[in-house]
């Protein structure tokens, strides 16, 4: 009689459901896994590392690049850990923005989990509905910032600008009929919140949408019902949070429970799961979708009544107009000396975490009083997640791995980092 | 819901008495084996002796007052040069700044840190950022590794199983050992690798570069080729703005005086 063997297979880091660069080291018997190993760290690039070797603003930019579908997020950490550690307070209109582009960040970042995680498990059109509306967003951040994806709109003391009053338009072109530009600068007459106004209108359906193709697909209930289950006591065992540990049904939502900038103003409910498993944490993503879309609504309204400063006035920290520069001899002497050497941050140490899409992602910095970050250390939602990957997909067929990896929503620029 | 009761009552008590709870039953549990650090925003943070690091982490998460049931970060970190400067603005001469390329800090250029006794004591320690989700409270915990290479604290993977992941992290970038952990393996940086990045006597551009060689017909390591350069130094203001909170806060990372 012939030996039975458990086997290894190597699983990514080239594969498209490894989501970047995942290595997964599986010990299968048959087709059911009994180990896995993730081997991460092909995307480092040492961020902490480069942080302590620049002055303070000049880290922001690599904040955007940590986890890079939720870029405003991990700004956010990080500014409020430099303003904590400085003592000072961001005006309100800032808080507003933050607000508004942190949520606007979280559909960005559920909408491209979604279609990701669908087109891992075999739906292929919501991932093509998915990027339609992202599109509309990242349109946001450009309007914003002049990126569409590193904003570095964030800065310690407030935002860098404030909102502008027009939108970008379609230029005519050879590729899209008048009718088509027209229809499409249609949203874009106005100001920018005029457009976001507009897609939070469009968008309740949208997902609606989604719902239908995914909700009662028989498909996708058999590919994510019962698989991957985590309990609420080994979920907060295993340090998950965000959607995840919410998904296993625990009511844990740093927005409400210790909430930062405007949101205990502000109207929003937090969904929970029942099973944890990854059909739970597909609902839990897709309600907070809507409850982000409300959180937008009501910042809109309150920025469209309450125009003022979105920057701390304070010219040790924050860089003075340009126009300043140009008949202000003190404003020059300020931006040059914010631009060649940054600012000194008390000594001390603090961390600032935010409700992060895909968790909770905290900055814990620490200074010595100089111009530049003596340590900072990103805390990463889907590194915690990964490691506790092997727990979960114990037991499970090859095919369910995907199913997971998709459900955790793991970014590597995050984990890596 | 069980969570949500707990939670809604934790939240109804004024913040300033909550954290003043926690401060004390930290201390009554901790005893002598924890002190108070200075903190600002109103968090807090407590230092461990090396020796108590299990048992009170183990009833910081039984203990119904602090029920700290999630560990969110563990986090290395090197006080090697802590508080020093790259460029020192005191004395001006008379041909004015140079711009700070050969600086008195270590970090940069020279491998051979110059470790005095002081801070081989406590130059190596770890963090731990603890969050209780039923009271809504979180902790910082800071532990100084033992002196002498490598350095070394026991783990906490037995208290809460998510620290695995993030203690091999700091194994693998500050090269500190966990004693206990059950798979210290290198995480974050390439297989082969030599040496801790994170630490500061390891310069930015790291040690190795590596190319395609045509006629090995493989890819090779070399000494790295890069000039270590200082974009903007490292400069420490006494800022009169933060003078109350430089006099109540002593510098971390050295024994308070």
């Amino acid at each position: 009689m012939s030996e039975i063997h458990n086997f290894t297979l190597n699983f990514g880091p080239q594969h498209p459901a490894a989501h970047g660069v995942l290595r997964l080291v599986l010990e299968m018997d048959g087709e059911v896994v009994q180990k896995a190993d993730p081997h991460i760290g092909l995307l480092h690039r040492g961020t902490e590392k480069l942080a302590e070797s620049k002055p303070f603003n000049q880290s922001i930019g690599y904040m955007d690049r940590l986890d890079y579908v939720s870029m405003m997020c991990n700004e956010h950490a990080y500014v409020m850990s430099i303003e904590r550690l400085l003592g000072v307070n961001v005006p309100l209109r800032a808080q507003y923005i933050r607000v508004m582009f942190d949520e606007i960040t979280r559909i960005l970042n559920h909408l491209m989990w979604l279609g990701a995680h669908g087109i891992d498990i075999g739906a292929m059109t919501v991932f093509l509905y998915c990027f339609r509306e992202r599109e509309d967003l990242m349109d946001c951040y450009e309007a914003v910032s002049g990126a569409r994806m590193h904003a570095t709109y964030y800065r310690p003391g407030g935002v860098y600008r404030d909102l502008p009053a027009e939108m970008p338009k379609y230029q005519p072109s050879k590729f899209r009929s008048k009718k088509e530009i027209d229809r499409l600068n249609e949203a874009r007459s106005g100001s920018l919140l005029d457009f976001i106004q507009d897609f939070t209108d469009r968008f309740p359906r949208c997902v609606d949408e989604y719902e239908t193709l995914l909700t009662d697909n028989r498909i996708w209930k058999q590919r994510t019902v019962n698989i991957g289950v985590v309990t609420p006591e080994r979920a907060k065992a295993l340090s998950m949070t965000g959607p995840v540990l919410r998904g296993s049904g625990v009511l844990w939502d740093l927005r409400k429970h210790q909430p930062y900038e405007v949101y205990d103003q502000l109207d929003f409910d937090i969904p929970i799961g029942v099973n944890g498993d990854c059909y739970d944490r597909y609902l839990v993503r897709v309600e907070e979708m809507r409850q982000s879309n409300r959180i937008i609504r009501q910042c809109i309204d309150w920025l469209r009544k309450n125009p003022g400063s979105v920057m701390l006035n304070d010219h040790k920290i924050v860089p003075p107009r340009r126009a300043d520069m140009k008949g202000d001899m003190e404003s020059l002497i300020h931006h040059f000396k914010l631009m060649t050497e940054g600012y000194t941050v008390p000594a001390g140490e603090c961390y600032a975490a935010v409700e992060a899409p895909k968790g909770e992602f905290g900055v814990w910095l620490v200074s010595d009083g100089a111009n530049k970050p003596y340590r900072l250390k990103a805390r990463a939602p889907g590194f915690a997640h990964l490691a506790a990957m092997d727990e979960m997909v114990r037991g499970h067929m090859l095919a369910d791995v995907v199913a997971v990896i998709g459900t955790l929503d793991i970014v590597f620029g995050e984990i890596d980092r | 819901m069980n969570a949500m009761s707990d939670i809604d009552s934790a939240v109804s008590l004024a913040p300033v008495s909550r954290r003043e709870a926690l401060v004390r039953a930290v201390t009554e549990i901790g005893g002598a084996r924890v002190s108070a650090l200075p903190t600002v925003a109103g968090e807090v943070a407590f230092e461990l002796t090396a020796g108590g690091l299990i048992e009170v982490c183990r009833a910081l998460r039984d203990d119904p007052r602090c029920a700290f049931d999630t560990l969110i970060d563990v986090a290395g970190i090197d006080y090697l040069t802590f508080g020093t400067d790259e460029w020192n603005t005191h004395d001006a001469t008379a041909t004015g700044f140079g711009r700070g390329v050969v600086g008195r800090d270590v970090t940069r250029h020279t491998a051979e840190a110059k470790v005095d006794a002081l801070t081989a004591e406590r130059r190596f320690a770890v963090t731990y950022h603890v969050l209780s989700v039923r009271l809504n409270q979180r902790l910082r915990l800071r532990v100084y590794c033992s002196a002498g290479e490598p350095p070394m604290v026991d783990s906490v993977v037995d208290v809460w199983p998510g620290a695995n992941w993030f203690e091999r992290e700091a194994f693998d970038l500050f090269g500190i050992f966990f004693r206990g952990h059950p798979d210290l393996r290198r995480i974050l940086t390439d297989y082969g690798f030599i040496g801790h990045p994170f630490r500061k006597d390891f310069p930015l551009s790291g040690h190795v570069e590596v190319r395609y060689d045509a006629a090995q017909g493989r890819v090779i390591y070399e000494p790295v080729s890069i000039e270590p350069r200082v974009l903007v130094p490292k400069v420490i203001r006494d800022d009169s703005r933060y003078a109350p909170s430089l006099q109540q806060t002593p510098l971390v990372g050295k024994p308070n005086v």
